[in-house]
């Protein structure tokens, strides 16, 4: 088994723009896919979702600055670190993770030793 | 000493160095395999076979070549395997393995005997993955599959060897690390990885049958490398219509090989070819093979194109073309495969059945919706219907570009070619 990190990368515009309704279906499909993942022998170690950007706070050279490392349309939302058995199917995980307004990164964890 | 292996010893040397030659081309990707599967670790397993391969050539010279030069490397490459395994146990824990998730123990002895299980599906699919940029799985599939070295594989994609060093080097990286397992896929993600290992055999083919720039027209080193790999994924995989469909393809293409450039190197047009010059057993061969792989509900794409191509290779000559069988198939294809490259190459046979008017006004649809801009052969089929409807001076326009876009010593010497005749028309 191994760890592998699923990064969820999507527009902020449009969360910000999304109905109630929608949220609500996003908040829905992330309860699907926490029910779905472990059917397909892979299990959640946990994840979260973070608040936007706008809250983001970036130090560099010890200088501290308001807003994200990045400015980009696509930020990171919220992330799901999950133990699969391989590629395939941290793959297969990540296929069921809801991002409807962006796309999820799947990377391994570092193994150390 | 007596038996076979008794021969002078320059001569045995020399029978020794071709015998090892054909045992890399027709038993690497099989030894690799198998040496992987004791290994774990791709690089390992290669240095392993590597050098299996140099101790064949004084052990060949000295005792004869063996009677099945499969097992001799494979058990060879293993031992050292083994050896090494042992003599560096931090080596293990060092590097990550290769992912044998479903590893089942081999039944008692066969792994020891004459009968070693055949891994090399696990090689093409593994160094096909989708996980990996295209480019990097055609360089893995001739690096590990077939057994080309580094220099070998930039020379044949005219990037530089440190490039491809580093291109390599990265994807093996990252089946590692990633942990991209060395596995055949299970049955429902079949077809989609099965597309992208016949997609990575169809480049290499296609790259190999028209080099993408230089002076040949043809890298033949390519196209051998893409029939051998054809052929292996048909005897492996005997019930898949797409990987008969591709073999039939690749055969009914390359039957053509030597009558598609002129005494003096020049391009030769299928209309132009001398259909005496092609090759009859691979027609035949690419033939039976094409009748067996449309014999399913819904033939795919490989199949479909090596109809068509054997629809040409059947033909007495370019004008008794059944181009309304030709256009009907390139219907089908469009219909499983709607790319625009296949909508462009249907309007050579819709040019023959409807006229070079229809044609042309397919391909200005086709040049409209933008997708194939920058693709050379637009531009030079416009050309053609141009000069074939006699409007010359919009056909010298569109040879224009299609040599702006042209890198092909052969192809280049063909439009100007053209483009010189438009000339003496006018």
């Amino acid at each position: 088994m191994a760890k592998y990190v699923i990064l969820i990368y999507e527009r902020e515009a449009d969360y910000a723009a999304a109905s109630e309704e929608t949220l609500r279906g996003v908040m829905a499909a992330h309860n699907r896919f926490a029910e779905q993942a472990p059917k397909l022998g892979a299990t959640i170690l946990g994840g979260e979702a973070l608040t936007g950007t706008n809250t983001a706070t970036t130090i560099r050279n010890d200088i501290v600055t308001d807003g994200p490392f990045a400015e980009t349309k696509e930020a990171l939302g919220g992330f799901y670190l999950i133990e699969a058995e391989d590629l395939d199917q941290a793959l297969a995980v990540a296929r069921l993770c809801p991002a409807q307004f962006g796309a999820v990164e799947v990377r391994p964890v570092m193994v150390f030793g | 000493m007596t038996g076979p292996g008794h021969l002078e010893p320059a001569a045995s040397a020399t029978a020794a160095a071709a015998a090892v030659a054909d045992a890399h081309r027709r038993e690497w990707a099989f030894v690799l395999a198998a040496t992987a599967r004791v290994t774990r670790d791709i690089d390992l397993a290669q240095e392993c076979v590597q050098d299996a391969y140099v101790a064949a050539l004084d052990a060949w010279a000295r005792d004869g070549v063996p009677d099945k030069p499969g097992a001799w490397l494979t058990t060879a490459a293993r031992r050292r395997a083994l050896d090494a395994l042992r003599r560096d146990t931090r080596l293990r824990s060092k590097l990550p393995l290769l992912v044998e998730p479903e590893a089942v123990p081999a039944p008692d002895g066969t792994e020891d005997g004459d009968v070693i299980p055949d891994d090399r599906l696990r090689l093409v699919f593994t160094c096909c993955h989708p996980a990996l940029a295209r480019p990097a799985q055609v360089a893995l599939t001739l690096r590990l599959v077939c057994g080309l070295s580094t220099v070998e594989i930039a020379q044949a994609f005219l990037v530089p060897e440190a490039t491809m060093a580093a291109r390599v080097t990265r994807a093996k990286k990252k089946i590692a690390t990633a942990r991209i397992p060395y596995r055949v896929p299970q049955e429902h993600e079949l077809p989609d990885r099965l597309d992208a290992v016949l997609t990575v055999v169809h480049l290499l083919f296609t790259t190999g049958h028209t080099a993408p720039g230089g002076t040949a027209l043809v890298r033949p080193e390519l196209v051998e490398r893409a029939l051998d790999l054809a052929r292996m994924l048909a005897r492996l995989m005997p019930d898949e219509p797409e990987v008969r469909g591709l073999l039939a393809l690749l055969l009914l293409t390359d039957a053509r090989r030597a009558t598609r450039t002129g005494p003096d190197g020049r391009l030769l047009l299928l209309a132009e070819q001398d259909r005496t010059g092609w090759d009859a057993g691979a027609i035949a061969e690419g033939t039976a093979l094409v009748v067996h792989a449309l014999r399913t509900a819904r033939p795919g794409r490989y199949a479909l194109q090596a109809a068509i191509a054997a629809l040409h290779a059947s033909a007495p000559d370019y004008a008794r073309t059944d181009w309304a069988a030709v256009l009907a198939r390139y219907d089908d294809l469009y219909a499983v495969w709607p790319s625009p490259v296949v909508a462009l190459n249907r309007t050579v046979a819709l040019a023959e059945v409807a006229g070079p008017a229809a044609a042309l006004a397919a391909v200005d649809d086709l040049a409209a919706d933008g997708r194939l801009a920058g693709y050379r052969y637009l531009p030079a089929t416009r050309a053609d219907l141009l000069r074939r409807l006699g409007r010359t001076a919009e056909a010298a326009r569109a040879y224009g570009e299609a040599l702006a876009l042209c890198d092909n010593q052969a192809e280049r010497d063909f439009l100007a070619g053209r483009l010189a005749g438009l000339g003496r028309i006018r």
